[in-house]
């Protein structure tokens, strides 16, 4: 092609990219908020209490912070950052800030499984959970169905997503008013979305299933850098477009549904984390790895003040609607205006 | 490779890619029937053809973003639907017509992607990636906006460097379609002389134009399509006659030499109007 030139160091740039160095100081923020978070309570703890509990048996304050604190703060981080990579997925694919797993649709098809499976089988903890995924994994497949004509196009799915959502939510209210009054109560508290149920013997079958997928993320995020680029360019570099898309779409809602499955439905994580996470690593594209470091902080600092900075204790979903609500409303101002 | 040394190679053996008897279409609409297609190696090949004629469409077959209903595209004597995506895409590349810059990227990131059918998931990215990034930048004189902003840039560099992108994954085979829609006529020129170049470093190119005197001037090679199928092909010199621009496009014209090159030169007849 050309002659070669002695390397100009155009692409070579000296010392750690500004994506590591950002990454690490996420990592380093999000492990203080932690040992903080695992100190707040009725028997409260410093940040060096925390660790020492951590590492050495310390009697009661072990017991505390490994038994009782530890696996909901590790709920926090690991299903925010799943929530996290869920969204970037989401809204790589959709091309679109509004493309999240809530928003085409999961979380209310969910809810729907959760009813049904809570009026069929009882209020077991398998029903809330198979019904979770059943249910969500329905609405997923029945949206791309109906969005898919040659091929899934990222507008499409949203206006179909939001449609199928709003039918799926009248449904929901139907049936809350059909069913048995412990029925609705015992539906509606897994539908606010909350960590305070989570213990080890919730969090780790989750966490496994989310370890798995862990593989499949790494292995979609070349195909996924190169879809952003348009459908002809992604296929002219050598990417199987529409196989590519299929798995990215069943890795981003089977992320959603494991977690949603085990808390209930928490909005806006895998929302804004994406978008917050591209604007602190001013990458091209939405970064897979800040998106999780961005999900992890955010869903946590929503759970320390769901549980201590509020007058009462709430459901960390109720926290996380709030902040997604507004969050919203200025993505859609933005867009508006960038529209008109 | 002198011409004569070309044709004789042509005699000898199959061009490493041609299409044969293809059928091409979109759901139910029949583009092509019927289609053969040779681009002989090391051609400056261009495609031209009123709208709607099927060049586009030809073109997607070949970079097999289109999948045929009958017949096959091969490439190295093989039908390209049996190779492996990734090996296809080492050996021929494609400059889309709509291609998407991630809000954000740097030129040189954008050229970089490029690489991707040259990487693997263990082998991310190496010195033959740098060096070829490098190369695909200086070749389309980007080289100084490396750590710029896509979004930045004017039309015509912005074209350049999905030249460059398409570059970087240095395939001996580039197909362009339509690469000079949008440029003014300064950066045509400049893009179509970068081709020249790159042709005369010894790619085998395959582009579709609109602008027939571009091809003319540009194409060692030229097919002229109408109705999904070829009407003439050979250097334009050989094909490109008065007849056949009436014929293809249905307008009337004078073709004279050119005289910066002496290729053929299309002028239009003026439209016979009543009353004149």
């Amino acid at each position: 092609m050309t002659a070669l030139r002695p390397s100009t160091g155009l692409v070579t740039r000296r010392g750690p990219s500004r994506g590591t160095v950002t990454a690490v100081v996420l990592g380093l923020l999000l492990a203080l908020l932690a040992l903080v978070a695992m100190g707040l309570g009725d028997y409260p703890l410093g940040p060096v209490e925390v660790l020492r509990a951590l590492v050495s048996d310390q009697g009661f304050d072990t017991v505390v912070v490994t038994e009782w604190r530890l696996p909901r703060v590790l709920a926090a981080l690991v299903f925010g950052a799943a929530l996290g990579v869920s969204g970037a997925l989401f809204q790589s694919l959709t091309r679109n800030p509004l493309g999240s797993p809530d928003v085409i649709g999961f979380s209310t098809g969910s809810f729907t499984g959760v009813l049904v499976f809570t009026i069929i089988f009882g209020g077991s903890t398998l029903g809330t959970t198979g019904g979770a995924i059943v249910g969500g994994l329905a609405t997923a497949l029945v949206v791309y169905l109906l969005a898919y004509r040659r091929g899934i196009q990222g507008f499409r799915l949203i206006v179909v997503g939001i449609a199928v959502t709003a039918m799926l939510h009248s449904f929901n209210v139907w049936l809350l008013l059909q069913v048995q009054t412990e029925v609705a109560m015992s539906a509606s508290i897994w539908a606010a979305g909350t960590l305070s149920l989570v213990g080890w013997e919730r969090l780790l079958p989750a966490a496994v299933m989310l370890a798995v997928l862990v593989p499949v993320v790494l292995g979609v995020a070349g195909p996924l850098r190169q879809l952003e680029l348009g459908d002809d360019a992604a296929a002219a570099h050598g990417v199987r477009v529409e196989p590519a898309r299929l798995v990215i779409l069943v890795v981003g809602v089977s992320l959603t549904a494991i977690v949603t499955a085990t808390t209930g439905p928490i909005a806006f994580v895998a929302l804004a984390a994406p978008q917050v996470a591209r604007r602190i690593a001013r990458s091209a594209g939405l970064p897979l790895g800040h998106a999780a470091l961005v999900g992890a902080m955010l869903l946590l600092a929503a759970d320390v003040v769901a549980q201590h900075l509020l007058p009462t204790a709430l459901p960390v979903g109720v926290v996380t609607v709030v902040l997604g609500g507004i969050y919203l409303l200025n993505l859609l101002v933005r867009e508006a205006r960038r529209a008109a | 490779m002198s011409t004569e040394n070309l044709a004789s190679r042509k005699d000898r053996m199959e061009p490493r890619l041609s299409a044969q008897d293809l059928t091409l279409g979109y759901e139910r609409r029949t583009v092509s029937e019927g289609l053969t297609v040779d681009i002989p190696d090391g051609s400056f090949t261009v495609i031209v053809g009123p709208n709607a004629c099927g060049k586009s469409t030809l073109l997607r077959a070949l970079s097999r973003l289109l999948r045929p209903q009958a017949g096959q595209v091969v490439l190295d004597g093989r039908s390209i639907a049996d190779l492996h995506t990734k090996e296809a895409a080492r050996r021929i590349g494609l400059l889309p017509q709509s291609a998407i810059a991630p809000d954000g990227i740097t030129v040189a990131d954008l050229v970089a992607r490029g690489r991707y059918p040259h990487q693997t998931l263990f082998r991310g990215r190496g010195h033959d990636d740098e060096r070829a990034v490098e190369a695909a930048m200086l070749a389309t004189a980007v080289d100084e906006l490396a750590e710029v902003h896509v979004d930045e840039l004017s039309g015509g560099q912005r074209q350049r460097v999905w030249v460059a992108m398409a570059l970087a994954q240095e395939t001996p085979i580039l197909l362009l379609d339509e690469p000079t829609t949008y440029l003014d006529i300064a950066h045509q020129i400049e893009l179509l002389d970068l081709f020249s170049t790159l042709h005369d470093q010894g790619s085998t190119l395959v582009a579709v134009l609109h602008d027939l005197n571009h091809a003319a001037r540009y194409a060692t090679h030229l097919i002229a399509m109408k109705d999904g199928k070829v009407v003439a092909e050979g250097p334009p010199s050989d094909i490109v006659t008065a007849e056949l621009v009436e014929e293809v496009f249905g307008l009337r014209c004078l073709v004279i030499p050119d005289p910066e090159t002496g290729t053929p030169l299309v002028v239009p007849r003026r439209a016979e109007r009543p009353g004149r």
